[in-house]
This record gives C-alpha cells, structure tokens and sequence, in this order.
C-alpha cells in the first residue's frame, strides 16, 4: 500500500492531540468491503438462500390462494390471492434479513474470522451497520424475488411507494438488527434456530399474513394487537393495497422505536464485547 | 528511541476467576524484533489479546506508539497488524479476497487493497494461488496468508502468536528471513514462540512469561551471557564410585560412566581433568551439553516456581 493510501484512511491526529481512527472516506471505504463480502456470500450460496423463499411462496400461492383461496372469497373487498400478496412478501424479507445476520455473524464467530473486524480500527457502530446492511440487501433481494414470483399467481398494485420501500426498508434493517443480535449471543448452532423457530415464525404467521384480524373474535382480535408484527405487515399491506387493520403511523412507529432499541442494544453488546471479546 | 509498547500493571481476571495476568511491566522500543516466551498458560496470547483489542483488560495501562489503548483505541489498531496462533480466515473464500477484504476493513480502497494484496502474495509464495479457496491451502501457506493479511494495511508494528507453529524447516527458514527483512524496513515485530532457537535466531530483546508474570525482561544478548554457566558431559573409561572434589560450580554423576560439570566463566576444563585423573578417574570422550536458551527458560520458569511455591508456603505459615 502506498503512503498515499494509508493516509487516506487513516487520520493520524484529530482535533486536539485525541487520535482518530478511521477517515469518513476510510469508514465509507471500510462499510463498502463489508456489504460486498456480504453480498457476495449469500449470493454465491443462492440456491440456499435465494430460491427457497421462492418456491415456498410459490406453494403458498398454488395452496392458500389458488385451492383454498376461492371458498374464502374476498378480505376487505380484495381477493383472497391478492390479499396474500403483501404478507407473503414482507414474510420473506422479515425471515432473510435476520436469517442473514444470524447465519454470516455467527459463522464468523464460529471460524474465528470475526476478529479481522475486532483488530480493525472498523467502529462498533460501523460493523453492526454493515452487518445490517448484508441482511438488508438479502431481504431485499429475496423480497424482490417474492415479488416476481407473485406476479405469476395474482395481479398486483402499489397504492404509496413511498410506504412499500420505507415499511420494507424500516423492516429489513429492524430484523438484520435482530439478527446479529441473536448471533452475538449464540455459543452453539442451535442457538440461531432457536429464535426464528419459536418466536419470529408463530409472531410471522399469527401476524396477519393470511388474514385479518376482523376475522377474530374479539379475545384474538384485542391478544393480536399485542403481536408488533402484524403492525409491520399491514403498514405492508396498506402499501400495496391502501387497506390495513391497523392505522399506518403505528407500523412507523414500531418500527422506528424497535429500530432504536435493537441498535443501542447491539451497540451495548459490541462495546462490552460480550460473547466477542475475552 | 521511542518505545512502541508501554505496559504497566496489565491485570486481566477471566470470568471464573481465573488470573491470567498478575501486573505485568513491559515496554518495547520502536523498531525492535521482541520475544515473549512462556510455557502454555503463561499469559503471553491473554497480553497479546489485549493489545490487539481482542481481550478487555482487567486492569492496567496499554500505550502504543505513545498513544493509550483505551482513549485513542482506534488509532492503535490502525497500526497494528496481527498473526494470530490459530487460523482465522473465512476459508470459503478466494485466498486475494482474505487480503483484500482486511485492507477495506482499515480503510483502504479495493483497488489500493488489491495492489498492495497482489505484492505481499508475490514475496510469500502465494500469488499462484490467490484465485483458489483459502481452504485449499496447505497449513504453511494458511500461515503465510495470514502474514499478508496483516501486512496489507502497512502496520507500523506486527504481533505474530507462533507463527510458524507446524512450519517445515525449510518454510520456517523463508519466513525468518521475510520477517527480518520487514524489520529492517522499520517495522516493530512482536513474536511469541514455542521454539526458542527461533527466539534466539531473530529477535533482540526478550521477555519470559511465567504464570501471568514477567519473570526476565532484557536484551538477548544480556540474557545469554547469563550462559556464562555451560555444562559439559564427561564419559569415564571405567564405573565411577563417586565424585571428588572440582574446581567448578557444580558437577554431579549422571550414571556410573557419565559425569555433568558445570563451569562459570573463568574456569577451565584442565582443572577437572587434573581431579579426576588424580582420583584415577580416566575421561574418554566429552561434549558440550545444549545450554542456550533453552535451559536458561527452564531455569527461569523453574525458579520462578519454586519462589511461587514459597511464597504460598510463606502465606500459609
């Protein structure tokens, strides 16, 4: 490496006699590698990361909306297939992005190679956003493939755009959160299944993908509110078809406090270097 | 010259009570080529650890390159680069991406990384292979790899953890001398070593870990002179009964044909030899026995022990 290119990325005094680590240019340059290595990971392992969700979708679709979906009618005045459609998406892209933390986070505490990012003047803040961004781009990616898949089964509509990528986005980042929060705690591979099993999956599925919640009694109805994912879906769903259980500022809401919680919480993790440092 | 490590009162207690560092003192000067030695257990991974930032310090000070680890930490890593004991790469992924991806991690863009990656795989031998897995690397190059991993960033200082533990001869030949050669170029070389003829052969000063403590912390030439003690082996002719009286420091009968004299500097072997020929005591052949390093660390870390022992004998009385 050229001195050049060292000072680029290094600032050597910062103000007053305090030395820094990374440049802003260093620390852009630092995130990039990250996403790209994560990047290419899940994409070189695409038929176990990316294809999967897409046939199981295509599955739900063949069984709920094309077998099942015509004796349930209509939901809100959408058809059944199409009612699907929101649920079914943001599904995925909830179950990828924290799969993706989990799995590449602990797998590098597992092989030992976390420690290229503990010895590197890389900031706690830095690594947790670049983690989460790899979980964000497989959420995003599989939740584009979902989508593609959809097309397929049932006509689709975007209602506000601005709610599809922001609910989409907000949601990715909060369950790549998620995710590496998991990962930090795990010891055994058991661990990172524990939680998509038994509470990402029942939260998921009794969430509203497949209904509404009208749908219920009112014991269920009033027990689902307590459920922040199914805010999260019919912010989703409202995107797509402009109609909800829920009103819309709730879904920014959970996500925005959850959000903030994960982040400070993996940021205290990192920093006490809990299940990381010795 | 400035010194590239400063340690003082370095404590570190695991979870579970176990202290693995008693109050270590330690400074190292820029540039220098620096053993830690230590038997298994000794602390020397733990202090290494902490310096990296991979293990949190109990307690105690960490300066490097005049900067404190705890304040300027950042900045510290940035000039450090390490070779870990154990092997710590993603090995599913292409031997030039484990180089690359480093030089990001420390800021340095892919091309600028790519470069510098493409010059240190070059000088270790591993250019061939930069497009195969690291997985498919054969131990010494997994080792060698790992060098230029921690090279890519330029460091000012390199921490090497053994590294050239299940190294052929040959190989371990090629990286003293690559190791040499940086050193010379101005880069500080820390390195912790089972083999202490390795120690011996390349580094300046030394430090002996023992039990979380340092126990010998000097240039390595002053710790060989301490080696102005050397033991010869002695081989009678015939059974010897017992010893007489020598003008040495020490001698003892190993088996009934094979005597052990220990000479300081300043005393001479005629002087034995005149004893023993004097009791009828006819010595056939002799030969110098192994004393470098090696029986000096196991003086030390003997000595050590006992005093340990002492000491927790002293308490209890």
């Amino acid at each position: 490496m050229s001195i050049r290119s060292q000072s680029e990325a290094f600032d050597h005094q910062g103000p007053g006699d305090k030395a820094v680590g990374l440049t802003p240019r260093g620390a852009w340059n630092a995130f990039m590698m990250l996403l790209t290595r994560e990047i290419l990971r899940f994409g070189r392992i695409w038929v176990q990361t990316v294809l999967p969700p897409m046939i199981m979708t295509a599955l739900y679709f063949v069984v709920f909306g094309h077998l099942i979906g015509p004796r349930i009618g209509v939901i809100d005045g959408v058809p059944y297939i199409q009612y699907l459609v929101p649920g079914l998406i943001l599904m995925s892209v909830i179950t990828q992005s924290y799969a993706n933390s989990v799995s590449s986070f602990f797998g590098a505490k597992f092989a030992r190679h976390v420690e290229e990012l503990l010895v590197s003047p890389m900031p706690n803040w830095l690594i947790i956003v670049g983690y989460v961004a790899g979980g964000v781009a497989r959420g995003l990616t599989v939740g584009g493939a979902v989508t593609l898949v959809a097309l397929l089964f049932a006509e689709l509509s975007v209602h506000s755009v601005l709610n599809l990528f922001g609910v989409a986005l907000m949601t990715s980042i909060l369950f790549a959160l998620g995710g590496l929060i998991n990962a930090v705690y795990a010891t055994h591979f058991d661990h990172i299944s524990i939680v998509p099993t038994f509470v990402l999956t029942p939260l998921t599925y009794l969430g509203g993908v497949f209904y509404s919640i009208n749908m219920l009694s009112e014991f269920w109805q009033q027990a689902s509110l307590y459920n922040p994912v199914l805010y999260i879906i019919n912010g989703f769903r409202y995107a797509m078809l402009g109609i909800s259980d829920v009103p819309v500022w709730s879904t920014y809401a959970i996500l925005a406090v959850g959000i903030l919680l994960a982040y400070l919480y993996a940021l205290r993790l990192f920093r006490k270097g809990i299940g990381l440092r010795g | 010259m400035s010194n590239a490590v400063e340690i003082y009162e370095l404590e570190k207690t695991y979870e579970g009570g176990t202290r693995a560092l008693k109050g270590i003192e330690l400074s190292i000067a820029e540039g220098d080529f620096f053993a830690l030695l230590g038997p298994n257990g000794a602390g020397k991974s733990t202090t290494i650890g902490i310096l990296c930032s991979l293990v949190n310090k109990t307690h105690g000070t960490v300066r490097v390159f005049g900067h404190d680890l705890d304040r300027d930490r950042a900045w510290v890593k940035s000039q450090i680069g390490v070779v870990p004991q154990e092997f710590n790469f993603n090995q599913f992924e292409p031997v030039e991406e484990v180089v690359i991806n480093q030089g990001g991690f420390y800021g340095m863009t892919r091309k600028a990384a790519k470069k510098r990656a493409h010059e240190l795989l070059k000088q270790l031998g591993l250019y061939d292979k930069r497009e195969g897995m690291a997985r498919a690397l054969s131990g010494g190059m997994k080792r060698r790899l790992m060098i230029a991993r921690a090279l890519v960033h330029s460091p000012r200082m390199l921490i090497l953890d053994e590294p050239t533990a299940g190294v052929d001869i040959e190989l371990r030949r090629g990286m003293w001398d690559f190791l040499t050669q940086i050193n010379k170029q101005g880069t500080t070389i820390i390195l912790t070593t089972h083999y202490l003829e390795e120690a011996e052969a390349l580094c300046r000063n030394i430090a002996i870990i023992n039990e979380g403590r340092i126990v010998e912390h000097s240039s390595m030439r002053n710790l060989l002179a301490k080696l102005s003690q050397e033991t010869f082996v002695l081989y009678a002719r015939e059974p010897v009964e017992s010893l007489p009286e020598m003008p040495v420091v020490g001698s003892r009968l190993i088996d009934d044909e094979t005597i052990e004299v220990d000479l300081t500097r300043g005393q001479e072997l005629t002087g034995v030899f005149d004893v023993l020929r004097g009791h009828g005591i006819v010595i056939e052949r002799m030969k110098n026995k192994t004393n470098r390093l090696e029986e000096l660390f196991l003086r030390l870390v003997q000595d050590d022990d006992e005093a340990t022992a002492n000491e927790q004998t002293g308490d209890r009385a």
